[in-house]
């Protein structure tokens, strides 16, 4: 085939086209959209949707209100559990569904070691704290090895192999403490989940933009993003080209169990305890909107960590518009559900080439017009 | 239309990619009962103009004239091309494996939401008895040969009423005689008057079977030319648009020989057997020589360099490097030790498809180099910058993704690939298999150029007079073993058929 030069010119279409493809342009679109929606919500409520207040909590400590900070609250446990979804989703072509059973057991692992038999703590030190949470992320981890095991070496399909920790987990998190219902009334131990003192802004945030940074470092300083798409896009050449599906497959879910453990003491501290069969109920299905709303395959292969992160944030934002226009919490679901197929369905590829074409058929249309003129 | 014969016309055809004009004022035409090959290079246009005719791709520019229809007609998808009687059948099989080959045969095409079982496999019963093709209606289509499937793919076509069938490299992954079964169901088609356009690399096969050729290169139409018009040399010539670079020059190259000193060997193996039922085996190679393993489909070639590489499970024998014992249990330590491996399938087992062309050049020495120790982008772009001039390889960009390219510029990225490692031993399964001739003997040059500099390379492939033409040693190989090992003036093709053979007097 002959290769044509083409002039680099700048034109608006091959502008449109380049912003069309490129992937955050999904989850940014999307937050756009939302904000518009909530800027003209405004005009029929009696209070903005934008507004933030800097209150007094109980402690006398300053805390920013309104619901871009829930967004910001909230989202960050998403964003976190997004990192993984995302490096899951790549490697094995499937999902984790187990996630909010692995949130309860993480929860309740941190909850038996800070209350102890008592079941009750009035405080906590950080001591304690420590060695709560690194139990936790090793016992998250066993089970995101244990999901990838039945994943990598007995090959069977990943929403499957999650399904069994999915049923049993919330179980398992109540067995730890004995079926009990452990209580810390300590001040410090929301921070987590809440605020630092002197700090307005909800500490999720702090704790996400950690994980972000973390995975950013890992990612760059070592292969991970590499393999991990290698073996989700080929599995067979990756092995010849002396990659071990086996262990990137299983890796990709013990990062995601750390995810979990984070997630888990973020969970109970905003709680102050843990109800079992409620605690981060259908996050998994959250974390999974996320990815997708990112424009990531949910049958794995290519991966954008960025745009997963911002597809977070913005099923959250899809959330706090939903209550904030008063939607029953009951009915939240059927109303998610509709916003997230149109999403999806603008995201999909097939979709975004249509749109492509159409947009260069019109500007072609617009040169002729001037060429005639 | 030229005559009442003609049965396809495609007139004026053009087609652009962005940044590439695949296809320029192309016209073709066929006639009842003519198998018209199709050839040219990878990248010549060949399949553009068959997914134009299929209306997979849609033309900027030109008309397709049907017999039997006053205007010209709109493709504007495979079901479009389809109600007009145009088939087509891949060279991969795209029927259902798991359901029977009456199923596969009607698929799709069941009127309402009944469906008559007996009638159905009565009358693909009828069908394949009419054409001559050895499989029964409610056999499970996976348990048919490759060819049968293919035959079941064609019959497919003709019971749907097809003028026009477009065989797209259906060879390419069958034995001589599954070829010449398939060449009497073509022969059958002709004389009830299908016009059959066939596209393959094969130039003995062109010959045995067409009537016209037409010729295409670099998006453009060189000729039509009918078949006895055209002797071999003169194909060739016109497909590389260039004085034919004859291949017995390179059959003057001077083979280099590491000598008879068993000392010299860089890899050598004992009772090297693996999981996939080959029986075990000898080998070794020295400094600078070519070498190659020879024989029938399915004889085990391909697995005994997959058990040198450690690609499947060995389960017998020991490797020495330089006379030194070593294991190999996985591919990770058989590139450790220098050895490089080409992949017979280039889709299933070498590329990476969604990775730019950067990262599948990279790809080997990243995973040598370490999980912890990436390449920085600009060492990355260089690398693939380096190899992209050197192997030549026709890419828009090396963010391009690898996919994207014609499958000879594949087959070069992954060579690249494993060259970057700068292995002492490299191992090439079929790398000339579905690419075109020109790259083919770019890449038999690139081999002797290699073991001239003292790499040793090993190269398979299934068509002998290549292996005649680079191998200085061939190894043998009949039913998953190892018969007989050729040398020197032995290297021929008489000599291999004759080897092969050999077991009737055992």
């Amino acid at each position: 085939m002959t290769d044509v030069k083409v002039k680099k010119e700048f034109s608006i279409g091959a502008f449109m086209g380049s912003i069309l493809r490129h992937q955050i342009f999904i989850p940014a679109a999307a937050l756009v959209i939302l904000l518009l929606i909530n800027l003209v919500g405004d005009f029929f409520k009696d209070s903005s949707f934008f507004t933030i207040s800097l209150l007094h909590n109980s402690a006398g400590n300053p805390v920013l209100s309104g619901n871009l900070i829930s967004v910001l609250d909230f989202g960050s446990e998403l964003a976190i559990l997004a990192i993984g979804m995302t490096l899951v989703t790549a490697a094995t072509g499937g999902q984790d569904i187990s996630v909010g059973a692995t949130i309860a057991i993480a929860g309740s692992v941190v909850l038996r070691i800070v209350c102890g038999a008592d079941g009750v703590a009035y405080s906590v030190s950080p001591g304690t704290l420590i060695l709560a949470f690194g139990a936790a992320c090793v016992v998250a981890m066993i089970c995101g090895a244990f999901n990838g095991v039945l994943v990598a070496i007995f090959r069977i399909q990943p929403m499957i192999a999650t399904l069994i920790l999915f049923t049993a987990g919330r179980s398992i998190a109540s067995w730890i403490n004995g079926g009990a219902l452990p209580r810390v009334n300590a001040e410090s131990f929301t921070y987590f989940a809440g605020f630092i003192p002197g700090i307005p802004i909800p500490t999720p945030f702090f704790v996400a933009v950690g994980c972000i940074i973390i995975i950013a470092i890992v990612l760059k300083v070592t292969n991970l993003g590499l393999y991990t798409q290698a073996v989700g896009i080929n599995e067979s050449s990756s092995k010849l080209n002396g990659i071990n599906p086996v262990s990137i497959k299983i890796l990709s879910f013990v990062i995601l169990g750390l995810c979990v453990a984070v997630c888990g003491l973020l969970k109970v501290s905003r709680a102050s305890g843990i109800t079992y069969s409620v605690i981060a109920k259908d996050i998994e299905m959250d974390a999974i909107l996320a990815v997708a709303l990112g424009g990531n395959a949910l049958s794995g292969g290519k991966f954008n960590m960025t745009a997963s992160i911002m597809g977070a944030y913005v099923i959250q934002m899809l959330t706090t518009t939903l209550y904030r226009f008063e939607v029953e919490p009951d009915a939240l679901p059927a109303y998610k559900a509709i916003v997230v197929i149109v999403l999806v369905v603008i995201s999909a590829p097939t979709v975004r080439e249509k749109a492509k074409s159409l947009w260069t058929k019109m500007t072609k249309g617009q040169k002729k017009v001037k060429e005639v003129a | 239309m030229k005559d009442d014969r003609t049965i396809l016309e495609m007139k004026n055809i053009h087609k652009s990619f962005p940044g590439v004009r695949a296809l320029q004022a192309v016209d073709f035409s066929l006639c009842e009962g003519e198998i018209h090959a199709l050839m040219g290079e990878n990248g010549a246009g060949k399949s553009t103009l068959i997914k134009v005719l299929t209306g997979v791709y849609e033309k900027d520019e030109g008309q397709i004239f049907l017999k039997g229809h006053e205007k010209a007609v709109v493709i504007r998808s495979p079901q479009d091309a389809q109600k007009l009687g145009i088939s087509t059948v891949y060279q991969e099989i795209t029927l259902c494996p798991n359901l029977s080959v009456a199923e596969n045969m009607y698929i799709g095409r069941t009127k309402g939401a009944t469906v008559g079982w007996s009638k159905m496999n009565k009358d693909a019963d009828k069908i394949l008895e009419s054409l001559d093709i050895p499989a029964k209606a409610t056999q499970q289509l996976a348990s048919c040969s490759i060819a049968v499937q293919q035959m079941v793919a064609i019959a497919r076509a003709v019971d749907m009423d097809c003028k026009v069938l477009i065989l797209d490299e259906p060879t390419s992954s069958l034995d001589e005689q599954e070829v010449q079964k398939l060449f009497k169901l073509m022969r059958d088609l002709k004389s009830r008057g299908v016009g059959i356009i066939f596209v393959t690399h094969f130039l003995d096969q062109v010959y045995e079977v067409c009537d016209k050729i037409t010729v295409l290169r670099d998006g453009q139409l060189v000729g039509e030319f009918e078949i006895k018009d055209l002797p071999r040399v003169q194909l060739v010539a016109k497909m590389l648009g260039k004085e034919f670079d004859d291949t017995s020059e390179i059959k003057n190259t001077e083979l280099v020989y590491g000598g008879d000193d068993a000392s010299q060997c860089v890899f050598e193996a004992k009772d090297l057997a693996s999981n996939v039922g080959i029986k075990p085996f000898d080998f070794y190679i020295k400094k600078g020589e070519v070498n190659g393993f020879t024989g029938l489909l399915g004889s085990g070639r391909s697995e005994s360099v997959r058990a040198i590489f450690g690609a499947d499970k060995v389960i017998s024998g020991t490797v020495k490097k330089n006379g030194k014992n070593i294991k190999i249990s996985k591919p990770l330590d058989a590139m450790k030790n220098g050895i490089a491996y080409l992949p017979e399938d280039r889709k299933r087992d070498g590329i990476i498809g969604d990775l730019s062309v950067r990262d599948n050049i990279i790809l080997a020495l990243q995973v040598l180099k370490g999980f912890f120790r990436p390449f920085s982008k600009a060492q990355a772009n260089k690398f693939a910058d380096e190899y992209i001039k050197l192997l030549d390889i026709k890419t828009a960009s090396k963010d391009t993704p690898i996919k994207s390219l014609s499958g000879g510029n594949q087959q070069k990225v992954i060579l690249a690939r494993w060259l970057l490692t700068h292995p002492e031993y490299l191992i090439l399964d079929e790398p000339t298999r579905g690419i075109d001739i020109g790259t083919k003997t770019e890449i038999q040059k690139l081999v002797l150029k290699l073991a001239s500099e003292g790499m040793a390379v090993t190269f398979i492939s299934s068509e002998t007079d290549e292996m005649v033409r680079t191998c200085s040693r061939l190894v043998v190989m009949r039913d998953r073993k190892v018969v007989g090992e050729l040398s020197g003036e032995d290297v021929n093709q008489n000599m291999i058929m004759s080897t092969i053979a050999g077991g009737d007097k055992e």
